[in-house]
């Protein structure tokens, strides 16, 4: 219990103003298909007209993968951005799309999202960057890239068959992590959902990432390095020794860590 | 097509250099075309354990820019001829590794030989990266003690997710774990992990367990791959290894400490 009332104590005396979370959102895309503005323009003017409400402060992404080979700087960003905004739409970011379309986006304070579906230099991030530094929609694509043998039974569920080594990170996007090998030390699990591990777990597991107080932790065997439930956290040393290599699971009651024999 | 081999750690000093020179020495005994390519740019040892720093003309990074073609740096060891050096530089560093270079010179060695033994730089940076990028076998060194245990364990992630074989989502590389430096004394009074400790973290297929033993310096000093070293316990040891890397079933040696004789038993007291 002593270790509760520390991660409590942080928040209490301030030295925890803020936390660093990753999180998905949906959000509608507008794909653009078409240069012409003003036959943007017309069409949206329909769909809006069919539905105000629905646009009303509605955040969106301007999709320019559909403009390919249309020449640099094909879209005209920034009357679609004022457009949009006369709809009362948010927009906040374009994926896709030229250099040329990335740089006219930064100019207009728009955010370039990363496209999750086009395959990128991935050993650098699976390896490299803290969580803190990068953005949630950088990290969907990282269990694939770190474990080229995850397999994904489908979207936000990952299934994880090889070990998971030292200073490998896995993450489960939206659900649920399962790891049938040992974690070792050093290595990093996280997941918006639950985490099982059915091998010895020596490394890291931090569940309910985007703030599920529900998210749980299993294990057959506890030797984590650190063991996390939506921010709230445990370290090795405030494990009680009789929790140590015992099949365990980790939930939160009343905000408050527990660690209770399975 | 050669088989390409990677010999890493991620901890420095664990034996790298001398289990390269050692595989590559006992599979060319068995008859096998091999070559060894040392990576460590900027830091060679292995022309010094194989005996040929006297030999070096030419070498790796020349055959990558192109200024002397691969027979003119390969060096043909005196002892066996079915193995070649491949020299790394001493003037340059790494970053004179290219992925195209290394993979073009890979390349031309596949067709002539059967095995391409890779004598990895200690880290997990450029050099290592270019030494184990290509592999299909990995031979992971690990000492008996904690900090060589956890860096051979990144190195396996490393070797999971930066290989070619992972980005092109081939069958992943073959791992092998090889523990050196093992004290079978220090391990019965518990002061150093036993095989079963660090296969309980790592779990690998074992390669083989080669014991701490002077004769790996005195072999290092004269330039003589411990291989060839029969009497010695390491060198048997390697020699286990190299057959257990072709297929044969030999059981481990030296875990146990060496049982007194009979007289110093007597005598101990």
């Amino acid at each position: 219990m002593a270790v509760n009332s520390s991660s409590q104590n942080n928040d209490a005396d301030g030295s925890r103003s803020f936390e660093l979370k990753a999180a998905s959102f949906t959000l509608p895309i507008i794909r653009l298909m078409d240069n012409n503005v003003e036959a943007v323009a017309a069409r949206l003017g329909k769909k809006v007209e069919k539905a105000p409400h629905f646009f009303r402060n509605t955040p969106v992404v301007i999709d320019l993968s559909g403009l390919a080979g249309s020449g640099a700087g094909g879209a005209d960003l920034p009357l679609l951005v004022g457009l949009l905004r006369g709809y009362g739409m948010i927009p906040f970011g374009v994926r896709g799309g030229s250099k040329e379309q990335h740089a006219a986006a930064e100019a207009l304070e728009l955010a370039v999202l990363r496209d999750s579906y086009v395959k990128r230099d991935k050993t650098k991030e699976a390896e490299g960057a803290e969580p803190e530094d990068s953005a949630p929609s950088e990290q969907a694509p990282q269990p694939r890239a770190s474990q080229g043998q995850a397999q994904r039974a489908n979207q936000g569920f990952l299934l994880v068959t090889r070990p998971v080594r030292s200073g490998q990170r896995v993450y489960a996007a939206g659900g649920d992590l399962s790891i049938t090998a040992a974690v070792s030390s050093g290595a990093e699990l996280m997941a918006d959902g639950n985490i099982h591990v059915y091998g010895p777990l020596r490394g890291r597991a931090l569940a309910g990432m985007s703030g599920n107080l529900e998210a749980r932790i299993f294990c057959q065997d506890l030797q984590a390095e650190l063991v996390s439930i939506a921010g709230h956290y445990r370290v090795s040393e405030n494990i009680p020794s009789e929790m140590r290599g015992v099949p365990v699971q980790i939930f939160l009651d009343q905000k408050v860590l527990r660690i209770e024999k399975l | 097509m050669a088989r390409i081999i990677v010999i890493t750690s991620g901890k420095g000093g664990v034996g790298k250099t001398t289990t390269s020179a050692a595989l590559a020495m006992g599979l060319a005994q068995q008859g096998k075309r091999t070559v060894v390519i040392d990576f460590d740019v900027g830091l060679r040892n292995l022309d010094l354990i194989m005996g040929c720093e006297r030999r070096v003309v030419y070498d790796f990074i020349n055959v990558i820019n192109g200024e002397a073609n691969l027979n003119q740096a390969l060096i043909r060891d005196k002892r066996c001829d079915h193995l070649y050096v491949l020299p790394a530089s001493q003037t340059r560093d790494k970053d004179a590794l290219t992925k195209e270079g290394v993979d073009r010179v890979l390349t031309e060695l596949s067709e002539g030989y059967d095995f391409i033994v890779c004598d990895s730089p200690a880290g997990i940076e450029h050099g290592a990266n270019m030494a184990m990028y290509f592999a299909d076998d990995a031979v992971v060194v690990t000492n008996p003690e904690v900090s060589s245990v956890r860096d051979s364990d990144r190195m396996l992630g490393i070797l999971s997710s930066r290989s070619r074989r992972a980005e092109n989502g081939e069958e992943p590389i073959s791992e092998y774990l090889l523990l050196t430096r093992y004290d079978p004394e220090r391990v019965a009074n518990g002061e150093m992990l036993s095989v079963d400790d660090v296969q309980e973290i790592l779990s690998l297929k074992l390669l083989g367990v080669v014991p701490e033993s002077k004769a790996v310096l005195n072999a290092s000093n004269a330039g003589v791959p411990v291989i060839l070293d029969r009497e010695s316990d390491a060198g048997q040891a390697y020699n286990d290894m190299v057959s257990r890397y072709l297929g044969e079933d030999v059981p481990h040696r030296f875990l146990n400490p060496e049982k007194k004789g009979f007289l110093s038993r007597l005598f101990k007291g």
